[in-house]
């Protein structure tokens, strides 16, 4: 689950990270005021959307007149802002984040992630702070310096000093450095973090270290025990179908083609995905409907796959394992009878009671495809989406 | 011979009584699995399926000399399981649980460092040497004794796999789910050094799928150690980066992880790679010259 920057922020503030002063705000008039409530004669306008490259997306204005904080402010929301991160349609902007400016002397970076390599939480620093980290991984890899957490001692503090040090931090800065990871470190274990970022993290003119942008992931399996953060969510920035996928037990991706999949096992979506590609066609989305799916599962998948007007043939893929094929093929007569599909459906069943499922589908007296094996499905497939 | 597991293993199970435990217990049972005892904190005493439970898994494992635990429990508290296996001394821990944080899987492992015991999962279908034991999820009817060693990073398409080497005749010595989280037990090479020792493997079937970058660690494996032949196939060619699949490993990000990477490091490492999952079974035959 990705957070905004200014609930990032608000979190690096509880936490003892310091970050520039500012008001998240939903209206221009609020902007304005927010701008004159700081005081100052610098503002930052940031877009608050779950998507990185805002900058290079105009999200975000630095401004000298709190009139034109207002404008600034009014000119992003109710917007969609496209950044290189969001796909053409870009993302909603509902809220802003007013800032005081800030005197930068350097721009770092700073993030804390968890590396699967070495299967322990990893700290990344870098001088080229503003910087997309792959660009400088991919160019400069020298400039990255890392150092792995062991989870029983935690951060430990030569460990920071060592970062500080690559990045030619001195004096006061270092131990304001250290001071800033470690409580990133405490954040991103007590929060259930996969990724914080911040970038850049910056050196004042004052000498001071703070934190200008804030980017943090939550780990999605570790919801359960994060209620304050799940609280944080904002549906609004968030792919609707997937939304009513979730809500359904259904994991949903939207994709760009015509041909909708319904497959039991995300593997075996994923394979089913590249099965239509392999022979010409585009699949419209990645759907998993769960190792244990049920007719009425069937049915919600069916409802969601046909609310995508793209869609012009709808594959369904099932190995039955510990589901039987037979209850698989019910689920789909009673959704295609329910839901009315107007689309050509490609059904493919495999394993328990795959004789009885196919002998269902046929005497069904509806419109539906048969196919033997994972091949002539996906050929099939391509074919009846023209 | 087969790796890992026999028809002499002796397994518990953690989370015997919930649904899901009881449910896929009674499966592997039925398999002719030797489960012969679960594990249900506060039901100690009770029987449950015809079988003893006990308290803790010490108890269980002294009482009844098993070596594996094939854990269900909720993931809220599968790491507590699979760490109460692994200090109890079990040799193989099974953790078929999905949605397990990877911050607990974290501290998982760094014990698991002080024993000599092997993790399978999470978020797994188990293990299965096909008519003697079977641990996990996966359909029993679709294996059959033979001569390919399969490892997956998947589910049901692993299924796919097993059942192309099962309708083919070749049948399979072990199946190995290795499971999709990005933090886990064994990994490919884990799983590709058993089966290279193993007399009854003669070839090896890999399904990998994109995020990580374990497929190109085994490419490396195979080229150096692997003499059997190896078929894989990689899923989500097509995946948008950035999104995750279903599985919480199986994401693109920053142009790391991509199937095409894999694929090309496979290749280069002697390994017969197939684009479409339908032709694994076929492929892994003729690569055994049948």
């Amino acid at each position: 689950m990705n957070l905004h920057e200014y609930q990032s922020k608000q979190l690096f503030a509880e936490y003892g990270i310091p970050v520039p002063t500012g008001h998240a705000v939903h209206t221009a008039d609020d902007a304005a005021q927010a701008a004159r409530d700081l005081g100052g004669e610098l503002w930052v306008v940031k877009a608050q959307v779950h998507a990185g490259g805002r900058g290079k997306g105009g999200g975000v204005k630095l401004v000298r007149d709190p009139g034109e904080v207002s404008a600034a402010a009014e000119a992003l929301l109710g917007s969609r802002l496209v950044t290189p991160q969001t796909g053409a349609e870009g993302l909603p902007v509902n809220t802003v984040l007013v800032e005081s400016g800030t005197d930068i002397d350097r721009e770092l970076y700073l993030s804390m992630l968890i590396d699967r390599g070495s299967e322990r939480i990893v700290v990344m620093a870098s001088a080229a702070g503003g910087m997309d980290i792959e660009e400088v991984a991919a160019r400069t890899p020298e400039k990255i310096v890392k150092a792995f957490v062991h989870p029983a001692a935690g951060l430990m503090g030569y460990q920071c000093r060592q970062l500080a040090f690559g990045l030619e931090l001195e004096g006061k800065q270092i131990g304001a450095f250290s001071k800033i990871v470690q409580a990133l470190y405490r954040l991103f274990i007590e929060r259930d973090a996969s990724l914080v970022e911040v970038n850049p993290l910056v050196v004042t003119g004052a000498g001071e270290v703070i934190a200008l942008d804030a980017k943090i992931n939550i780990e999605a399996n570790a919801l359960f025990r994060q209620q304050a953060i799940l609280e944080k969510r904002d549906p609004s920035q968030e792919d609707p179908m997937e939304n009513r996928a979730s809500a359904h037990g259904l994991n949903y991706v939207s994709l760009d083609g015509s041909i909708a999949c319904m497959v039991n096992g995300a593997g075996l979506a994923m394979a089913t995905m590249d099965l239509i590609k392999l022979h010409g066609g585009e699949p419209a989305n990645f759907l998993d409907v769960g190792g244990d799916a049920t007719s009425e599962r069937v049915a919600n998948a069916f409802k969601l796959i046909l609310s995508n007007e793209k869609v012009l043939a709808i594959l369904v893929n099932i190995f039955g394992g510990i589901v039987r094929c037979d209850l698989i093929a019910e689920g789909i007569i009673e959704a295609v009878k329910e839901v009315g599909v107007s689309v050509p459906v490609i059904v493919r069943l495999e394993g328990t009671n795959v004789d009885k499922g196919r002998q269902l589908l046929a005497d069904s007296g509806l419109d539906i495809i048969s196919a033997d094996d994972l091949t002539d499905a996906a050929k099939k497939a391509v074919k009846a989406a023209g | 011979m087969s790796v890992l597991v026999n028809k002499d293993s002796k397994i518990i199970c953690q989370g015997l009584t919930g649904r899901q435990g009881s449910f896929h217990s009674k499966q592997c049972l039925e398999y002719g699995t030797q489960v012969v005892a679960g594990v249900t904190p506060g039901r100690g005493g009770q029987t449950h399926l015809d079988l003893p439970v006990y308290d803790t898994v010490e108890e269980a494992a002294r009482e009844t000399g098993a070596t594996v635990s094939m854990i269900y429990v909720p993931a809220p508290f599968a790491a507590d399981a699979i760490v109460e296996a692994v200090s109890a001394g079990m040799e193989l821990v099974v953790c078929i649980t999905e949605g397990v944080p990877a911050q607990d899987m974290i501290k998982v492992k760094t014990i698991m460092a002080d024993y000599d015991c092997r993790l399978i999962g999470p978020n797994c279908p188990g293990i299965i040497t096909p008519g003697e034991c079977k641990i996990g999820i996966m359909p029993g009817f679709i294996h059959k004794p033979g001569c390919v060693g399969v490892i997956s990073r998947s589910g049901t398409l692993t299924y796919e796999a097993v059942y192309q080497t099962t309708c083919n005749g070749l049948g399979q010595s072990t199946c190995i789910g290795i499971g999709g989280d990005a933090v886990r037990g064994m990994d490919f090479i884990d799983c590709l050094e058993l089966f290279e020792e193993d007399e009854q493997t003669e070839g090896i079937v890999m399904v990998g799928e994109i995020g990580g970058s374990d497929e190109e660690a085994a490419a490396e494996y195979i080229r150096d150690h692997v003499s059997k032949p190896v078929v894989a196939y990689i899923a989500g060619v097509t995946a948008p980066p950035g999104k995750r699949m279903g599985h919480a490993g199986a994401i693109v990000s920053g142009g790391k992880g991509t199937a095409a990477e894999k694929f090309r490091a496979l290749e280069a490492a002697g390994v017969t790679t197939v684009r479409s999952p339908a032709d694994l079974g076929s492929t892994i035959k003729s690569r055994l010259g049948g």
